[in-house]
């Protein structure tokens, strides 16, 4: 029973996944490609949640999709000038082409090369609860931890700093 | 009966409370502001009106739905769902007593915040695919308050998640019950350590839920209707049933944090429990009221000023709080 909901969810959510991503990159409107963004994440939240990954997918649908779509569909609309510049032409290009035959090759060669040598996971008898989780990251994952919110705090006083302040 | 037909019955119950909801609160709003006014509020249909809001209702479901010609056809059709749907699964969490909830959820709070923080994407939809002038200001203006807010919100329960060791609703809610020195209860709201969490969260959870003196993306005064102007009939309806519905799901958070959720101070654990949803609902509608009382008495803020707010102070403040409130609930325990 649980087996067959579990695949029919898994089934809409890949489809949700990628067909999202493919009406992304297919639609020649910015603001509806932020929107088809915004579907992914949160079908991939669906995925995470599918793995009982409970805390990621929360995460991930409010810094991902609350937050980080919130800001590319606030501004995609700044920047327009016009409402009619939100329907881009399609143009192809050499460039372009050549871009993503090598990284489409590059994917492919990466998925056929290592996921054949990485052993099959195995699905944890109890998912770990937040508590767990937070333990796990404050001690053996200390510094990776520690190192990403330095990062992130580069890059936000950096993000200051560009936009001007007050003087400017 | 199957796991399947239980759940799918919970999230009717939720629906149902939802659609019953904004019929009560739209009534209560008038009365409310009515009184606040000095004037009666709906009077003629029904005892004293109430059958007004049934009646609105009717209204509004028969009323024709009117899709403007200039409209992005797609985009306009979702929005009101994607508004309408975050807001009914942010009751999920919700404990209305020991047993009466759709699920227990670990990280319960954390869940209704995210559910909530969902809504402006689609008044941020719903305002694009509007193309009016105002509308498009009016879904600005909800991204630019909840990109704002959604940190200091997040960041002013942290202390109380600290206290109380889990995200559970229901966790944090069994933390308050009883009675310090036998009189005072054990709610949140009466440790001095929460009282600055208090402030920070209620003024957070006003401006996310678009509440009037924070309610800049539908400012009638300057946008005429914001990001509902082209909107008609139920789709209208939907917009505002989940106004009001995220209206009701900010009071009921304030209840569980800070006021006991379901329990009652001094009475037996058997009667209170007994009497769980009921106080649950009485004690979240007199939220709701306080919140209809700062709607009727406060002007509506500037949008540089609630930018201003929330960058520079409430953020700051909230962080600060947590790290003051970390070393006090540490040293205590």
């Amino acid at each position: 029973m649980t087996e067959t909901v579990n695949g029919v969810a898994f089934l809409a959510l890949a489809f949700a996944t990628i067909g999202g991503a493919v009406m992304m990159l297919a639609t020649r409107n910015v603001v509806h490609a932020a929107f088809w963004l915004l579907e992914v994440l949160i079908a991939t939240a669906g995925l995470y949640l599918l793995l009982s990954a409970e805390f990621l997918a929360l995460v991930q649908v409010l810094v991902y999709a609350g937050s980080v779509t919130v800001l590319v569909i606030f501004t995609v609309m700044i920047t327009l000038r016009r409402r009619e510049d939100a329907v881009r032409p399609f143009e192809p290009g050499w460039g372009g082409a050549i871009m993503a035959a090598l990284f489409g090759g590059s994917i492919t060669f990466a998925i056929a090369q290592f996921t054949s040598k990485m052993p099959a996971g195995t699905f944890p008898e109890k998912t770990p609860d937040v508590a767990a989780f937070g333990e796990k990251l404050f001690t053996t994952w200390m510094v990776p931890f520690e190192i990403a919110s330095l990062v992130l705090l580069v890059a936000l006083v950096g993000a200051v700093w560009w936009s001007g302040g007050d003087g400017q | 009966m199957s796991a399947l037909g239980i759940s799918a019955l919970k999230v009717l119950a939720a629906l149902g409370l939802m659609l019953g909801n904004g019929v009560v609160m739209i009534y209560m709003l008038r009365k409310v502001l009515g009184h606040l006014h000095i004037r009666l509020g709906p009077m003629h249909v029904g005892w004293k009106g109430t059958l007004q809001t049934v009646m609105d209702v009717l209204k509004l479901l028969t009323k024709e739905d009117i899709t403007p010609r200039a409209v992005d056809r797609w985009l306009f059709r979702i929005a009101p769902a994607v508004v309408f749907i975050p807001s009914l699964m942010a009751y999920a969490a919700l404990p209305f007593s020991d047993t009466w909830r759709v699920t227990n959820l670990d990280s319960g709070l954390l869940y209704t915040f995210t559910a909530l923080s969902l809504v402006p994407l689609g008044i941020l939809m719903a305002g694009w695919a509007s193309s009016n002038k105002w509308s498009l200001l009016g879904g600005m203006r909800a991204a630019a308050q909840q990109i704002a807010y959604e940190v200091p919100l997040l960041l002013s329960v942290l202390p109380i998640v600290m206290l109380v060791g889990s995200m559970n609703l229901g966790v944090i809610v069994e933390a308050q019950r009883g009675t310090v020195l036998a009189v005072i209860p054990r709610w949140f709201i009466m440790n001095p350590l929460f009282w600055p969490t208090f402030v920070l969260y209620s003024i957070s959870a006003l401006v996310e839920t678009n509440q009037t003196p924070f309610d800049m993306s539908e400012a009638e005064s300057e946008l005429v209707g914001g990001f509902a102007t082209e909107y008609s009939a139920m789709k209208f309806g939907l917009l505002f049933l989940s106004e009001f519905s995220n209206q009701f799901i900010v009071a009921a958070l304030t209840v569980t944090l800070f006021f006991g959720g379901w329990t009652l101070p001094w009475v037996p654990e058997a009667v209170s429990n007994t009497f769980g949803p009921l106080t649950f609902m009485l004690k979240t509608y007199l939220v709701i009221a306080v919140m209809m009382w700062i709607r009727g008495t406060f002007p509506r803020v500037r949008i540089d000023q609630l930018m201003q707010l929330g960058w520079q102070r409430l953020i700051p403040i909230s962080l600060a709080w947590i790290v003051i409130s970390g070393v006090v609930i540490k040293v205590w325990s």
